[in-house]
This record gives C-alpha cells, sequence and structure tokens, in this order.
C-alpha cells in the first residue's frame, strides 16, 4: 500500500504541473487564438532561471518563486510584442509553427551550453520551523511517509490554480477579459486597451509556466529538454479537457495527473501511454472534450 | 475559412502545361545526378524526405489539415519493411509493400480518430498520437528499442536490380518518388481534389452543398499516410536502418519545416524545401545542437515574414501556379 500512496502523491505532483501549464495555454488561447507550443521551453526556462539565481546571485528557493515567474513572464510579453502579435488576423496555424520556432530556438540554446544531463536544485532548508528545516525531510502520516516538499508542490498549485480561477472569473479584470475574448472590438470601443491586456495576458500564462518550472526544479533536476516531452503530454490533456474552461483544465490536470499515477502502480509499462490513450478515448466518445465547446 | 494560400489561381490548361513542363525538368536534372559526382546518398534521402513533405502538403496546403505527427507514418513504414527484410527475410518489393501496408493501416485508424476535431487541436492530437506511437517502439521488443533495426539486408528488387549498387538504388528510389509525386499531383488536380480545396476555403458551405466532408478529409489523410510511409520504406533501403529517430516529434517539426520552407500548399515547394533544409542539415552537421536553433529561425522568420515559402513567392511574382 505504502507504493500506492508513493504513486499517488506523484500522480498529483504530476497532475499539479498539467494543471499549470494547461491552465496557462487555455488564458494563452483564449486571448490570443494561438497554441503556445513554446510553453514547454517556458517552464523549462523557469526552472533554469531558479537554478542561475541560486548559483549565481545566492539568492534561495522562495524568492526565485517569486522572481523567476515575473523574469520569464517579462521575457514573454517582449516574445508576444515583437513576434506573436503579428500573427493577429492569420490562420491559427501560424501561431503555433511560430511558437514552436521559438520552443527549438531556446532548447536549443540551452542544450548547448548545459547538455542534456539534469542539474541538481536543492530542496530548501530554511526557514527552521519548529522540527523541520524548510522544506526538506517528510513526516509520517501513519499509512504513509510524505516528502514535505511534495506535499508543498500540490497544496500551493492547488493555490494557484484557484486563485488563478478567482482572478479570471471573479474579478473585475476578468471580467474585461472575459469580455475581450469573447469580443476584443467592442470592447476596445469602451475605452479599454486589448492590445496592452493581450500582452498581460500572455505574461500571466507564461508566468504559470516559469512558476511551474521552479516548482519541479528540486523533484525532476533542471533539464534543457524538460519540458519537451511534457508539451506534449499537456497538448493531449487540453484536448481531453477542452480549453473551454479555466475550472476544467484545473481538474483535467489534476485528474490525469492521479490516472497517470495509478497506472504506475498497477500497470507501469503503460503509465507513459495512458494519457494518450485516454484521449483517444474521449476523442471517440465525446469529441469536443470533457469541458469544450465546439471548435 | 482558413486562408493559408491567399491567392487561388483556377487550374488551367496553360497552368498544367507549365506544371508538366517543371516535372519533365525536375525528373531530368534529377535523373543526370549521377553522372554529375554529387554524392548520391544525400540525394537519395533528400528525395525520401521530399515524398514525405509532398505527402503532408496533401493534408496542409489541399485540405488545411496541419499535421504535426506525420513522422509516426515513416517510422511506421520504416519498421515494418525492415522486420520483413531482416527477420521475415522477404524480397524488397514485398517488404515496401508490408512497409506501405502497415502505414495505410496505421493512417486508417489515426485518421478516423483526429478528424474528429479541426484546426489546432487536430494538430495537437496527431502530434500526441504519434507521441503515444513513439512510445509503443520504444517498449516493443521487435523495434530493438534505442537501438533500432540495423544492418538491413538490400537484396533484388524484382529480382532483377541489385539495390546494393548505389547507381541502381539512386534510380528506383527515384522512380519511387516521381511515381508517388504523381499521384499526389493527380489527385490535387482531380474532382477529389476540388472538392478538398473547398473543404479547405469554406467547410461549412461544402457541407451546406452536400458533401461529407468528414470522408472527405479521412481519404486524403489516408492517403497522405500511406504515400508518406512509401516514402519511408524507401528509405529503409537507402539508409539501412529503422531507428526512434523516424517516430520522435523533432522528425514531424523538420516535415513541417520543409514544406514550410517551399511553400504550404504548393506543388513543387516541398521538394524545394526538403532538399534546402537536408542541405543545411549536412553542411551543419557539425555545429552540434545550434542546427535546431538555425532550424528554429528559419521557423520564427519564415512564419514572420515568408509566409509563401520559396516556391510560393516565385509562383507569386510569376503569377502561376507551381
Amino acid at each position: 500500500m505504502q507504493a500506492l500512496y508513493a504513486q499517488l502523491l506523484v500522480g498529483l505532483i504530476n497532475g499539479s504541473f498539467y494543471a499549470l501549464l494547461s491552465l496557462g495555454l487555455a488564458v494563452i488561447f483564449g486571448m490570443l487564438n494561438i497554441i503556445n507550443f513554446a510553453h514547454g521551453a517556458l517552464y523549462m526556462m523557469g526552472a533554469f532561471c531558479a537554478y542561475f539565481l541560486l548559483n549565481l546571485t545566492g539568492i534561495g528557493y522562495w524568492w526565485a518563486l517569486i522572481i523567476a515567474p515575473v523574469a520569464v513572464g517579462i521575457f514573454g510579453m517582449i516574445l508576444e510584442r515583437t513576434m506573436l502579435q503579428w500573427l493577429a488576423g492569420l490562420d491559427h496555424l501560424y501561431g503555433l509553427l511560430l511558437t514552436f520556432g521559438i520552443a527549438l530556438i531556446v532548447q536549443g540554446v540551452f542544450q548547448n551550453y548545459f547538455g542534456s544531463s539534469g542539474l541538481p536544485y536543492a530542496i530548501p532548508d530554511y526557514p527552521e520551523i519548529g522540527g523541520f528545516r524548510g522544506l526538506q525531510g517528510g513526516m509520517n502520516l501513519g499509512f504513509m511517509f510524505l516528502p514535505i516538499y511534495r506535499g508543498w508542490v500540490v497544496v500551493f498549485s492547488l493555490v494557484v490554480c484557484l486563485a488563478t480561477w478567482f482572478l479570471i472569473e471573479k474579478t473585475r479584470l476578468g471580467a474585461y477579459l472575459r469580455a475581450a475574448t469573447e469580443n476584443p472590438t467592442l470592447v476596445r470601443a469602451f475605452g479599454i486597451n486589448v492590445p496592452r491586456m493581450i500582452t498581460l495576458t500572455y505574461g500571466l500564462g507564461v508566468g504559470l509556466a516559469a512558476l511551474a518550472g521552479v516548482l519541479s526544479a528540486p523533484i525532476n533536476q533542471v533539464r534543457p529538454l524538460m519540458g519537451a516531452d511534457l508539451i506534449i503530454v499537456v497538448f493531449a490533456v487540453v484536448v481531453i479537457g477542452g480549453m473551454g474552461s479555466i475550472m476544467g483544465s484545473i481538474i483535467t490536470g489534476f485528474a490525469l495527473g492521479v490516472i497517470e499515477g495509478l497506472t504506475k502502480y498497477f500497470y507501469p509499462e503503460a503509465s507513459n501511454t495512458v494519457v494518450f490513450v485516454l484521449m483517444v478515448l474521449v476523442l471517440l466518445v465525446k469529441p469536443t472534450g470533457l469541458t469544450g465547446r465546439a471548435a | 475559412m482558413s486562408a493559408l494560400t491567399d491567392d487561388t489561381l483556377p487550374v488551367t490548361p496553360r497552368a498544367m502545361r507549365d506544371e508538366m513542363m517543371v516535372f519533365a525538368a525536375m525528373a531530368v536534372l534529377l535523373g543526370l545526378v549521377p553522372l554529375t559526382g554529387i554524392y548520391p546518398f544525400f540525394v537519395m534521402q533528400a528525395l525520401c524526405f521530399a515524398l514525405l513533405a509532398c505527402a503532408f502538403n496533401l493534408l496542409i496546403g489541399y485540405g488545411g489539415l496541419l499535421s504535426f505527427g506525420h513522422a509516426m507514418f515513416l517510422g511506421t513504414a520504416g519498421y515494418c519493411s525492415a522486420h520483413a527484410l531482416k527477420v521475415w527475410g522477404l524480397s524488397p518489393e514485398l517488404g515496401i509493400l508490408v512497409g506501405v501496408a502497415g502505414a495505410a493501416a496505421l493512417s486508417v485508424v489515426t485518421g478516423f480518430i483526429s478528424i474528429r476535431r479541426q484546426g489546432i487541436y487536430f494538430s495537437m492530437i496527431t502530434l500526441a498520437l504519434s507521441q503515444l506511437l513513439y512510445f509503443i517502439y520504444l517498449q516493443a521488443p521487435f523495434t530493438h528499442g534505442e537501438d533500432g533495426i540495423q544492418g538491413i539486408p538490400q537484396g533484388y528488387l524484382f529480382g532483377i536490380f541489385n539495390l546494393a549498387k548505389p547507381t541502381v538504388l539512386y534510380y528506383v528510389v527515384l522512380a519511387g518518388f516521381l511515381g508517388g509525386f504523381l499521384l499526389i499531383y493527380r489527385t490535387i488536380n482531380s474532382p477529389f481534389g476540388e472538392v478538398l480545396k473547398s473543404i479547405r476555403e469554406n467547410e461549412p458551405r461544402a457541407i451546406s452543398l452536400g458533401y461529407k466532408t468528414d470522408q472527405y478529409k479521412l481519404v486524403a489523410f489516408i492517403l497522405s499516410g500511406t504515400i508518406a510511409g512509401f516514402a519511408g520504406s524507401l528509405k529503409v533501403f537507402v539508409a539501412q536502418n529503422a531507428s526512434l529517430t523516424d517516430v520522435h516529434w523533432t522528425m514531424s517539426g523538420e516535415i513541417v519545416l520543409m514544406t514550410l520552407v517551399g511553400g504550404l500548399g504548393t506543388i513543387f515547394g516541398p521538394v524545394v524545401g526538403a532538399f534546402v533544409i537536408i542541405a543545411m542539415q549536412q553542411y551543419l552537421a557539425g555545429f552540434g545542437q545550434w542546427v535546431t536553433v538555425i532550424q528554429g529561425v528559419i521557423f520564427v522568420a519564415c512564419v514572420l515574414t515568408f509566409r509563401r515559402g520559396i516556391i510560393g513567392e516565385i509562383a507569386h511574382y510569376f503569377r502561376r501556379s507551381l
């Protein structure tokens, strides 16, 4: 049973990354009509950003959790201003091709300097509260041993996901955003700067990816290609969940992570492929995706 | 709905004549290659990829469907042919047949699944399906995982042509390429091709005119996948191996890049694009990962400033369809 719980936890962690990434993809797609193929590369940049902060400047994990998403978010906004904005009005496919090119460039540059092997990033050992040193170590829950960092990733991701949901569904800014998704021309007529909102939205989506990268750095090591295969799984998640609803992306992300974890326990050979197989099944039964509208 | 090609020119007898003249010139030039002393292996490889890109272009350029998983047909046909040749000891023509049949069967299944969604979702689904297949081939025993199937015997085609001789192999590959190219050309200019183009331009309208667009898209997908598989089978004889790189998503990306550089929706563009990209990889092989970066830069540059591609620009300038 210990092994089952451990795999469930791994599943929840992967699920948090799926949720954070597919959430960003959905938000970006809503505003820019672009499927951001560079999302995996930007996730990787988030992890590298944390690595650089620690090894070059000595800035630790907690600050990296804020600085890396902001820095990568700004990088994303520069990409949007200099390249993506020129694709408005063109076929959606060009956005996919352009961001694929950006992903190749970013991953290629990092591979040149860091090869393909993983760089270690330690779990933070501060602040010391009670008997715990930062997020290191673990605690015995009676039925399983919980490494604290892993529990932290799941809880923190969930909080960030829900905060994003709140921002988009419940605040005034989110209302502007949803309105601009539906009808940008009309929203502009009301005096709202839609191009700036588009840039900020891209920054937000990219920042979420970078945040996922920082969170995964101590677990998965920092590698130039860490996002390359992940993004394809996230695409499958997006196809399954549909991009119509924010909450749908979050729930689908976590649920698929858990299913993957269970598969790892019961039938490990299929753990790589289970998400794709589920995608096929969903397409056969309900082609529009679980929460999606017809597209 | 989609507007990948902004200038749609009518099919006229003059356009057909132009295209056939370019085709004849291309066939003669390629036929003369062994006399020039150019490394035949390079041209054969480029021809296989050119056919692959043409098959891909049939979907994107004439059906408006961007497949981001076309490497799965290349790899599947490669593995099937390699297995038939090496393990079963079949003759080359039967080996090719097994490979093409494998790719055709795969395209029926994947086509049925992926055409259930349009546009951007179609691309993501084909990518995910090819990744699914990649993991299956990674674990399946007959593919020999990371090692791939190596040292594949070339044998005698129809019992006469010794494929171990580079010149003979070259003309066999060239014949295969030209045959596949003509089949695609014929498809594009058939009534079926016209319906396909109308689906690309405005699918709801095609439906309202009574066309069962899903069936047309499925047939186009199967045709494209099967021809891509044929290219994969030919490549087995050239490279004498079948490996995981042929199924990986980076390969699918390269196919897209070749077609984009040459010109999406042009008849000769994918051929030019394939030669450009293969030549580039050949010359830049010493630069390691910078090749990936350069490919990315070409992607970005093409999308931002050069969407018609090489042949597309030429055709636009002369106001011809090429």
